[in-house]
């Protein structure tokens, strides 16, 4: 059960078209709601005058900041900072200023097309240097943040890591550079939908989110209601990558459904999903000191993140890819100064790989420039200061926990590095490192039932990952029932248990132990029935459940939970409870024509202590390569002047497809049964695109003898660099 | 706005309504008919999340209206299967792990299914090109070629 490749719980209903997602659901009588917003970056509203749309046939209610609860409520996961509604300001394209609820979505289209907001443009902060000019505009109101010694700037917060002496330290070489990671945006093929009704003196919400306990926390502090009052319904996300994470339109549609008495429904297009969620763009300024043979001496990390105008979670990306910054190195001397900052841009929140992406661009290229000054093989170089298993890399916090070393040789081989490559190819490797979770609680509650099938009530999102099918493996494992036997629960607020979130690949690891564990309780209660009932040790759960409850029938309960503690004082709150550890390698062909590159192979290879479902852990970490080379090769958001994303849909900011994977493909793992979860199993799934950008970039340089720090690697930025070196 | 009446062929079973003539293929299937199977994302034709076959061609069903559906036949993902029970290439979609979050499934199924209607034997760059319209952000396209070879072979 344990290590096979179980069938996707769920995956009939999906490829039979009978999955249910949250767009799917239609309640009788639901209101349909649509937004209206500005076509800038940044504007302070005068005037919105609405009478014109309230006289369109079917209107129920139009929403402003003003027909809102005063002051306006604000929320988030971090900083209640974000309104409901704009309030005074629009700040970012795309935020609405108000909301239109009618009987049909075409009357809602059409009224909100009449909402007329008189607003006057403002200069906007699109970027990290416009952030940092003293005279740039405040994002945010300073009130905001009155205790806040930084609230008077754009500066959101800075953040000191280190350990050693960086100005002491001695070095052969210092390769100084600067990188850039552009914007990019989620773009879950399911756009993001919300819908509320009321309940019962409460609300009950349905969001695709991989958070439904946090929505329902934000939720109830909004409208004032007991948690017990707010019921969160979330249906299996169509892919989220961290996008569905926290709240965005949930407070307005519970607002609005208690307004109305109505339920109400609020599906966002494509282009409207595409102002609400992206990754934090940033631009990093590393010194990195080594010794001839290639041993790191120091690193020295500036590096200013530019989040959107509301914090969301960005803060929190910020402040854990950065404790990592240096990668999973020895450095003996580190500094990292990081800034986030404000801007009127969409807010930036979580995606997969967690800031990792960002981080590893710069800390992967730095070794390539050394390696090519001092005449060393890349993937020697990396052994050379690799930490070894057991080592305090971060000093005084949690230990290397896998063979590193042994995930970069197997990637190194299924790339064939070192052997002889044809002109125009190059070869790229590089690594990544994610702190996992660092404080959680997961709590499962397991009914054995009295014919020997199973319920496991878990607070997991399943949106792609597979975190149903893998519940199942371990709970029909410890039971030892038939998988076939057990159905998985989850999604529902006031069915499942708490669970703090589906992030940081955790769900494997945290609510895994805690299904394990409710089911090693059902197991005690079992021999203790048996014993009891005086039956010898083998008989089958069935036969002493019938013993044990006879016509009257009955269930067995379990409870499990898995918990790792707030640690005050620790930079993050808590120490990592694993690492996500990946290598990848890639080979690719450039074009030095067009400046296209053709990737002939491509490796990935997690360190994941134990594959519960290799199939599933293949299609993570493949899946997350391909995501990957999105941001590698062709995905950023561009912004005008005015700071209005002109690339909003599918045509103009461009995904890989099918035409755009490499030739060959191969997502490697290595199991050491050496992570906390069950089994020595680690978390999953992220790995794949954390170190993308500078294998593939390390590939092209090889392959041209350009050397490009900015992302995406599109056609015309290679095509370019090779027409500068050839000058 | 006037409706327009239509007779149109849905999974077989013909069908006489009333469509407003700006109503999408997409917005008919799935608030009309309850068809929820075909899954809208970009409402542009840019994604392919919402194919289905109109006489046997793969369509965006979104850049279709309800009234081009007149005197044809639509085929969405819920008339590939027979009560629940998956056929060949559906089959193969599970079997080869082609299936993540899985919205964009259904779309990836039909234009597959359009494809091997064409041409039952297709090479990998191929289905490559066959299946290049309809976006996957999880990214399980190495596994959706494989299910849909493996379906050939299968001679779906």
């Amino acid at each position: 059960m344990i290590g096979t490749s179980q069938p996707r719980a769920g995956g009939l209903a999906r490829v039979t078209g009978r999955q249910q997602f949250i767009a799917d659901i239609n309640l009788d009588h639901a209101l349909h709601v649509k937004l209206v917003h500005l076509d800038c970056g940044h504007a302070r509203i005068v005037a919105i005058d609405t009478a014109a749309a309230s006289e369109v046939y079917g209107v129920v209610a139009i929403l402003t900041a003003a027909d809102l609860p005063q002051p306006v409520p604000r929320f988030g996961p971090v900083h209640d900072d974000r309104p409901i509604l704009a309030v005074g300001e629009t700040k970012y394209h795309g935020q609405p200023v108000a909301a239109v609820a009618a009987e049909t979505k075409e009357a809602a289209e059409a009224a909100a097309e009449l909402v007329r907001v008189e607003y006057e443009a403002l200069p906007g902060v699109y970027t990290v240097a416009a952030a940092l000019d003293p005279a740039a505009p405040l994002v945010q109101e300073p009130g905001l943040r009155p205790d806040d010694p930084l609230r008077h700037s754009n500066v959101l917060r800075e953040l000191n890591y280190g350990w050693g002496d960086v100005e002491a330290a001695k070095a052969d070489l210092v390769v100084e550079n600067s990188y850039a990671f552009p914007m990019v945006t989620h773009f879950a093929i399911e756009p993001h939908a919300f819908i509320a009704a009321p309940d019962d003196g409460g609300v009950v919400i349905w969001t695709a989110t991989q958070n439904p306990f946090q929505t329902q926390r934000i939720i109830a502090r909004v409208l004032g209601l007991p948690l017990a009052r707010v019921r969160v319904i979330a249906p299996d996300p169509g892919g989220a990558f961290g996008g569905k994470q926290h709240p965005k339109y949930e407070p307005l549609v519970a607002l609005l459904a208690l307004r109305t008495g109505r339920p109400v429904r609020l599906l966002l297009t494509l282009e409207e999903t595409f102002q609400e969620v992206r990754r934090t763009s940033c631009e990093i300024h590393v010194r990195t000191g080594f010794q001839a043979d290639g041993t790191i001496s120091f690193q020295d990390i500036q590096s200013d993140f530019l989040l959107g105008a509301y914090a969301d979670v960005a803060e929190r990306v910020i402040t854990k890819a950065n404790y990592l910054a240096c990668g999973p190195y020895r450095v003996p001397d580190a500094r990292i100064t990081v800034r986030a900052l404000l801007s009127h841009t969409t807010p930036s929140t979580a995606f997969r790989g967690f800031g990792t992406p960002q981080v590893s661009w710069a800390h992967e290229s730095q070794l390539d420039d050394a390696a090519r000054c001092l005449g060393l093989d890349r993937v020697d170089i990396r052994l050379r200061n690799l930490a070894r298993k057991g080592e305090a890399f971060v000093p005084g916090d949690t230990p290397c926990d896998g063979d590193w070393a042994e995930s970069v040789r197997k990637a190194a081989g299924a790339i064939e590095w070192g052997s002889p490559i044809a002109a125009g190819r190059g070869r790229g490797l590089a690594v990544a490192i994610k702190a996992s979770a660092t404080t959680g609680a997961s709590y499962s509650i397991v009914r054995l039932h009295w014919d020997g099938s199973a319920t496991v009530l878990a607070g997991t999102s399943d949106m792609g990952q597979g975190a149903r099918t893998v519940l199942a493996q371990v709970a029909a494992h410890e039971l030892g029932i038939p998988i076939d036997s057990i159905k998985v629960v989850m999604g529902d607020t006031a069915a499942v248990p708490f669970d703090l979130q589906t992030s940081a690949s955790r769900s494997t690891v945290f609510m895994g132990q805690a299904v394990a564990r409710a089911c090693r309780d059902i197991n005690a209660q079992l021999r203790q029935m048996a014993a009891d009932l005086g039956l010898v040790a083998n008989v089958s759960v069935v036969e002493l459940l019938r013993a044990r409850f006879s016509e009257v029938r009955g269930e067995v309960i379990g409870v499990g939970s898995y918990r790792s503690e707030h640690q005050p004082g620790h930079p993050l709150g808590g120490s990592p409870s694993f690492y996500e550890f990946s290598c990848t390698a890639s080979e690719v062909e450039v074009d030095e024509g067009t400046g296209q590159i053709l990737l002939v192979r491509h490796v990935t290879v997690a360190d994941v202590g134990k594959a519960l479902n290799p199939q599933h852990v293949e299609m993570q970490d493949e899946g997350a390569a391909v995501m990957g080379l999105g941001h590698t090769l062709m995905e950023h958001i561009l912004l005008d002047d005015s700071g209005r994303i002109r690339n909003l849909g599918a045509l103009d900011y461009r995904i890989p497809t099918t035409k755009d994977l490499p030739l060959e493909m191969f997502a490697l793992v290595v199991e050491n049964a050496d992570g906390p979860g069950p089994y020595g199993s680690k978390g999953a799934g992220e790995g794949g695109l954390m170190a993308t950008a500078p294998a593939v970039a390390s590939a092209v340089t090889e392959a041209t003898g350009v050397v490009i720090r900015d992302l995406p690697l599109t056609p015309e930025r290679v095509w370019r660099a090779i027409q500068s070196r050839d000058l | 706005m006037s409706s327009t009446p239509i007779r149109v062929t849905v999974n077989g079973a013909e069908r006489e309504v009333e469509v407003a003539p700006n109503t999408t293929l997409l917005d008919f299937l799935r608030d009309r008919l309850q068809l929820t199977g075909t899954k809208e994302c970009c409402d542009l034709g840019e994604c392919g999340a919402c194919t289905v076959l109109l006489d046997g061609r793969a369509v965006n069903s979104c850049l279709m209206l309800a009234v081009e559906g007149d005197a044809r036949e639509v085929t969405t993902i819920e008339g590939l299967s027979e009560n629940g029970r998956p056929n060949a290439l559906q089959d193969a979609f599970l079997a080869k792990g082609a299936v993540q979050c899985g919205f964009c499934i259904p779309g990836q199924v039909m234009a597959a299914r359009y494809l091997l209607s064409r041409n039952p034997h297709p090479t990998l760059a191929e289905v490559r090109e066959g299946l290049s319209g309809n976006l996957c952000r999880c990214g399980g396209y190495v596994q959706i070629c494989e299910a849909v070879l493996a379906a050939s072979e299968a001679g779906t």
